[in-house]
């Protein structure tokens, strides 16, 4: 984690606002690979989040990280806290950047799907791609016009209420072998592309999806953690990681979108349901582990080991 | 830190030699009076003053002839450098982080200087004095990933990483224990590592393959691995072994002390910014074993290693029809006294 | 002795399966051909939509590449192949579609036929094709070379190595390789 100044805050969109993160001496950041995120710590009261967020600047310009970051009214708090507490000048802490979406450099051409905000890892690999001579078409695919967060020339936009609906089975049809296709946005999003590029014949090592998995609120439960000796209570608005952290108990993470498997989680015993919203473990694997990150539980009595 | 280069060779009369500040140093990869194949994986943070896990890539004695011998490989066997069309990008990622790392760490043998895109960079032990554009590859004499490595000790894998694993996409392999590039370039981690007995069986490749994948820019990581070479060889690859397979017969127990060679490998694993790429660099290390027996401890604990590792392991390790002659010699340095645990000399 | 089966680099052949796709390209030799009827079998509309590359008497193996580049030419993905027949076709039109940049996950293959194998000397990197015993003769540099199970899929063979590089002259009496 590396501490930052906030420098500049823009709204995009209504819903979407930029935010600029410098070094506060001036220093260069790290450079990153397009499609790259870092975790944005927040201290929101008393909890502390971390978020994840694409990382939407020119990935070799160290000068400074921009992320996007759209206000979800309905989540935990943690885009409330950018869009109302997050201000200028302010320092926050921030991770190395971590790319679990980068482009494959061995595609003979990319096609890159958006929707809405799923636009932000893209914006990170597009002048990658240029940077390269890669061969490459983007698709961006929003409700609503006032929906655009960003002015792209290179990019085809799809605007739903205007009748401008992209013909998924058009595009995938007509592209040439070798094309990678990798899709953002939002779960049914991703889910439909997919499908449909599965139906159509595209083989699973050609096609890549990140989703915005921020941990959705539940109900809150009790976790047991047998080699600390604690029982824990998740918050609604809490994830399970995020109650181990506050409760001292050192859990290992880096995606904290259910993706990356850092997190996984030896369970112990399970008397009731895990609600399993990873992406990571296999199905043979859901009644033994289980991704703190994400996942949660209903039900008497759920022991971890950690 | 001053060093002086050993002038030395790694075949036909094979004069190389360690000094005794070289044996002291000596990565002694076993920290028990035994060996299981196990990923013992460690950060790559520094280490012990004077160790080879000082600097980020060590430079000793060896270096100038290692270079040397490198470039004799190379103009026999272009292909032991390759990188494949999608891996360019990596090879400046090499270059940027061996050069930053080696003027920080050894400033009076290299130095950086960059203003902006225009770099200049100098190499004292090698005479080279070079200005080039960053991200250019017409202003180098090579692609950036061989322009470096024929600058630095150890052998180079560099990685790509796709599909949840990694793709052995490019290298600079010319003093390896006996893989060939030309043959596994374009694999994935589990294709390469193919050949090695047990491993797999106990699925850690998996858990290393998980390791690696998670290992991010400021975390770089390292373990030891060893074999047995006879002569001090650096070029022990499959499509010489014509050349050197003979050598492994031509050990008598007077001969022994002098001419069987511990061969340990420092791999470290870092991750690329750029292109989310990652450098395995394997960095050889050789002593005779009648310079190691000047340790006291590491000739106790190498007999009682050798004399009990399991016959697959002896054979993958090439060194099995001659084990028993190694044994015998080694008992005679080990007295039966317990050893301390750790790695170092007493 | 020697199995294909053995290591994570050797190719791995399942029965062909019927996939979802917009295009198919079947390719297979005389043995290979009874895979792809049981194939077509299970699925006739599979085969109404293929296309068919027969290796055999008339269209030699040295014809596949620029029958491949024909079939490819107009290809969009979307596209699944099917592979059926020996060792060594399998490998040298699956290295050809892989060059061509099509996903390894949309190739599947079946062996059908000798225990032949198509084997890359690792020393003067002469290919030999219909390779059928352990060691064989390098047909470059005549070393005589161990069949390795260690398989690259770029190169489309597995590796050879020099048997009697320790002890010149000491070569053991070939077997034929099996299934
Ligand atoms: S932190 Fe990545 S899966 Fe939980």
């Amino acid at each position: 984690m590396i501490q930052l100044r906030l420098t500049d805050k823009t709204p995009l969109s209504p819903r979407i606002t930029r935010f600029r993160f410098q070094h506060p001496d001036g220093a260069p950041l790290p450079v990153f690979s397009g499609g790259a995120h870092v975790m944005v710590e927040m201290q929101d009261g008393d909890i502390l989040r971390r978020n994840a967020y694409s990382l939407i600047s020119d990935p070799q310009d160290g000068s400074g990280y921009e992320i996007a970051v759209q206000r979800e009214d309905q989540g935990r708090g943690g885009s409330r806290f950018m869009h109302e507490q997050a201000q200028p000048g302010m320092l926050m802490r921030l991770g190395q950047p971590v790319n679990l979406f980068g482009l494959n450099l061995t595609a003979r051409k990319h096609l890159l799907i958006a929707g809405g905000v799923g636009i932000t890892p893209f914006l990170g690999q597009i002048p990658e791609l240029d940077r390269l001579g890669a061969d490459y078409e983007l698709r961006y695919c929003v409700r609503s016009r006032d929906e655009v967060a960003v002015d792209l020339p290179g990019a085809q936009l799809h605007v739903s209420d205007e009748g401008s609906r992209m013909d998924l089975d058009g595009v995938l049809g007509a592209q040439p072998i070798g094309t990678h296709l990798y899709v953002c946005g939002s779960a049914r999003m991703i889910a439909a592309v997919l499908d449909r590029a599965t139906a159509l014949g595209w083989p699973p090592d050609a096609l890549h999806s990140e989703e915005f998995l921020a941990p959705a609120p539940g109900e809150p439960f009790d976790v047991h953690c047998a080699r600390s000796h604690k029982t824990l209570t998740v918050g609604a608005h809490q994830s399970m990681l995020e109650a181990l952290e506050a409760a001292g108990i050192d859990a290992p993470w880096l995606c904290r979108g259910g993706a990356c498997g850092q997190c996984e989680t030896d369970v112990l015993a399970c008397d009731g349901q895990i609600d399993h919203r990873d992406h990571w473990l296999h199905d043979d694997e859901r009644n033994r582990k289980i991704m703190p990150c994400v996942s949660r539980f209903r039900g008497q009595l759920l022991t971890i080991d950690r | 830190m001053t060093i002086t280069f050993n002038k030395e060779s790694f075949r036909g009369d094979y004069s190389y030699h360690n000094s005794a500040t070289a044996i002291r140093r000596f990565p002694f990869p076993f920290d028990r009076d035994e060996y299981m194949y196990s990923v013992n994986m460690e950060p790559h943070k520094g280490g012990r003053p004077g160790s080879v896990f000082e600097a980020r890539f060590d430079v000793d004695e060896h270096y100038v002839a290692e270079m040397e011998d490198r470039a004799i490989t190379l103009s026999r066997d272009p292909m032991r450098c390759q990188s494949l069309p999608h891996m360019t990008l990596a090879g400046w990622d090499v270059l940027e982080l061996i050069m930053t790392s080696k003027a920080q760490d050894y400033p009076d043998l290299f130095e950086l200087h960059r203003d902006g895109n225009r770099w200049r960079w100098v190499n004292r032990p090698l005479g080279i004095d070079d200005t080039f554009t960053f991200l250019d590859e017409t202003t180098l004499p090579y692609g950036p990933m061989e322009y470096i490595t024929r600058q630095t000790q150890g052998d180079f894998a560099v990685l790509d990483q796709r599909e949840g694993n990694l793709w052995m996409d490019a290298g600079m392999v010319t003093s390896q224990a006996d893989w060939s590039l030309d043959f596994d370039i374009g694999m994935n981690f589990f294709e390469w590592h193919a050949p090695v007995p047990r491993a797999a069986e106990m699925g850690i490749f998996q858990r290393a393959l998980k390791f690696l994948l998670n290992i991010q820019q400021d975390t770089p990581a390292r373990r030891l691995n060893w074999t047995m070479t006879v002569n001090p060889r650096l070029d022990t690859s499959p499509e010489t072994y014509p050349e050197w397979g003979p050598e492994k017969r031509s050990l008598t127990p007077e001969n022994l002390g002098q001419k069987q060679y511990l061969r340990v490998e420092l791999q470290s694993f870092w991750r690329l910014p750029r292109s989310n790429g990652l450098l395995f660099p394997i960095r050889c290390y050789l002593i005779s074993l009648q310079d190691l027996v000047t340790v006291p401890k590491w000739g106790r604990r190498f007999h009682r290693v050798i004399r009990d590792l399991p016959e697959d392991l002896a054979t993958y390790k090439g060194f099995i029809v001659n084990r028993p002659m190694i044994v015998d010699y080694l008992s005679r340095f080990d007295d039966g006294a317990p050893t301390s645990p750790g790695i170092w000399p007493d | 002795m020697t199995s294909a089966h053995s290591i994570a680099s050797s190719p791995r052949y399942a029965p062909l399966e019927p996939r979802a796709c917009s295009a198919a390209l079947m390719i297979a030799d005389d043995a290979g051909m009874a895979a792809i009827d049981a194939l077509i079998g299970q699925n006739p509309e599979l085969g109404r939509k293929a296309t068919i590359l027969r290796i055999g008497a008339t269209a030699p193996p040295d014809t596949l590449p620029a029958a491949l580049d024909g079939a490819l030419s107009q290809a969009r993905m979307g596209l699944q192949v099917w592979l059926a027949g020996s060792q060594g076709l399998i490998a040298r039109a699956q290295a050809l579609l892989l060059a061509a940049g099509l996903p390894k996950g949309a190739i599947q293959s079946e062996h059908r036929g000798t225990a032949a194998r198509r084997m890359q000397c690792v020393h003067c990197k002469t290919l030999a094709e219909g390779v059928t015993t352990d060691p064989y003769t390098c047909p470059g540099c005549g070393r005589a070379l161990f069949v390795r199970d260690h398989f690259s899929a770029r190169l489309g063979a597995f590796q050879g190595v020099c048997i009697d590089a320790e002890t010149p002259g000491d070569i053991p009496e070939p077997q034929e390789l099996r299934l």
